[in-house]
């Protein structure tokens, strides 16, 4: 595939319980690009994130994902292309070792054995996981989990990164590496969160979502200084764009 | 409570024993399916009221876990866990089935008695095999197996489900059992409708946690076909241990061993 773009058209999705949970919603993702999809809890980023590697198939609109449409037909290709790291980890890890989980994705594309091994081996060092690989997965802790969960998705090699909250639950160091690992990579991602901090660090665009309705779509940085935007969302500043709360009454006097 | 927890959390210990490397490791899957089918069928084809006849079978057993480094006290551990099942099976075996077969001085033995202790013992070898099977081939490797013995594919995957389920099952039900107890003070008895509740909950609950495991599946390829690391293949000498189980299995079955070794011994006919 030559370019990796991420196109939504007038995307709805309504849960049978009558929730309206993705309303009309548009947006484009060019090739190489980080963008942030942020908003309320229940605003529905969960949502439109399922919508991307087809789990959900869309009631209204479309999703574009590379030269596919988003269809049944498609739907294969499309998880190929797309890689989706959940938010939570436990999900995504269900074989009895690390080895085996990792494995599990390339075992699928009918990859012969050696490959397999080869990508698994890749995908956990570019994690820095390999010291793991004989280890069950549910007995690791909340970063090592997060890191074998993004390598199984690595060793499908996707053209895309999905993320659901990578740093929710995870302590300062594990996230300050995760950040820094997501940093490397040269996919086209699309990460969901409510880490502002983070998005500041790795996405040059964000996209705003409240009641399922996209809000404001642009420049992380000005998008960030909107303050009356962002309460109107349920958010705040990113810590580090607020001014010092013990330094602030000083400097007033 | 932590009792609990690790009882059920051993359980994904037999898939990590599944990974080692030992003679009945290396044996091809199939066979191994196939013998521990004819082992099961061997010991429950029995009659009601034989003991004696069956006790072999334990020993075979025995020797194939050794062979297999797996620990007894493990496996014993695992069976007493399932036991309750067998034991609600025969429990009012001794009621109803009051013929004395055997006087022992002042104690008689009753039909009932002997054929509780059958069904337990039956019991105990049938899922001793069963865990021994999953200890040394893995549950994927077993499905596989049994697809390429004939079985069709739906039931395989039907399976994987089903034993996926029981880890979030457990540890869904684990999670609650915990936030429940956090709440109930001086060991006070919860109520039936509580229980409902939690049932309930625990059934929606794993349901949707269920569902998001089967999305990364999806997510990773998974198209109802078992894909596994090893490669099958039948050796000569997996055909050999095929026949030699076989041959045993059907000698233990046919004739009573102990009781012709007592004979030999004792010099009655």
């Amino acid at each position: 595939m030559s370019h990796h773009i991420v196109e939504v058209h007038n995307l709805s999705y309504t849960y049978a319980d009558g929730t309206n949970a993705v309303d009309d919603i548009s947006f484009r993702i060019h090739h190489g690009e980080s963008v942030a999809v942020v908003g309320a809890n229940g605003a529905g980023k969960s949502t439109l994130l399922l919508h991307l590697n087809g789990y959900l198939t869309p009631q209204n609109g479309k999703v574009r994902i590379g030269d596919f449409p988003l269809t049944q037909k498609t739907i294969k290709d499309i998880r190929k292309t797309v890689g989706m790291v959940f938010q939570n980890s436990d999900d995504q890890l269900f074989m009895p070792t690390v080895y085996d989980d990792v494995a599990f994705g390339p075992l699928n594309l009918g990859l012969p054995a050696e490959e397999v091994e080869q990508r698994v081996l890749e995908a956990l060092s570019r994690t820095n996981a390999e010291h793991l690989k004989d280890r069950p997965p549910y007995k690791l802790s909340g970063g090592e989990k997060r890191a074998v969960a993004i390598a199984t998705v690595l060793a499908m090699s996707p053209d895309i990164l999905v993320m659901d909250e990578p740093t929710s639950n995870l302590d300062p160091r594990a996230r300050r590496s995760l950040i820094d690992l997501l940093a490397g990579f040269h996919h086209t991602k699309i990460i969901a969160t409510h880490d502002l901090d983070m998005v500041l660090d790795l996405c040059e665009r964000t996209i705003v979502i409240l009641d399922g309705k996209i809000m404001a779509d642009g420049p992380t940085l000005e998008i960030f200084q909107n303050t009356d935007l962002l309460v109107t969302c349920h958010l705040e500043k990113p810590l580090r764009m607020q001014p010092c709360p013990v330094l602030k009454p000083k400097v007033l006097k | 409570m932590a009792k609990i927890d690790t009882a059920f959390f051993d359980l994904s210990k037999l898939e990590e024993m599944a990974n080692n490397d030992t003679v009945i490791h290396r044996i091809d899957p199939r066979i191994k399916v196939l013998v521990a089918s004819i082992f099961v069928l061997c010991v429950v084809s029995f009659h009601k009221y034989t003991i004696s006849a069956i006790l072999p079978f334990g020993l075979f057993l025995i020797i194939v876990m050794g062979l297999a480094e797996i620990p007894a006290f493990f496996l014993l551990k695992k069976i007493v866990l399932v036991s309750p099942f067998a034991i609600m099976v025969g429990i009012f075996n001794p009621l109803f089935d009051q013929q004395p077969i055997m006087v022992l001085g002042a104690i008689t033995i009753t039909g009932g008695c002997v054929s509780f202790v059958s069904i337990l013992l039956r019991f105990g070898l049938c899922v001793g095999a069963v865990f021994v099977l999953i200890a040394s081939t893995g549950f994927n490797t077993i499905c596989l197996a049994m697809v390429k013995l004939g079985m069709p594919k739906i039931f395989a995957v039907q399976l994987l489900m089903l034993y996926r389920y029981i880890f979030v099952l457990i540890e869904e039900g684990l999670r609650m059992y915990q936030a429940m107890t956090l709440r109930t003070f001086h060991g006070r008895a919860i109520a039936m409708k509580t229980y409902m509740h939690l049932a309930g909950q625990l059934l929606l609950r794993t349901l949707d946690r269920a569902q998001r495991i089967h999305l990364a599946m999806l997510c990773r390829g998974f198209d109802g076909n078992i894909r596994i690391r090893q490669s099958l293949g039948m050796a000569r000498i997996d055909l050999f241990f095929l026949a030699v189980s076989f041959a045993i299995l059907l000698l233990m079955r046919c004739y009573n061993i102990p009781a012709m070794f007592g004979r030999l011994i004792s010099g009655i006919t």
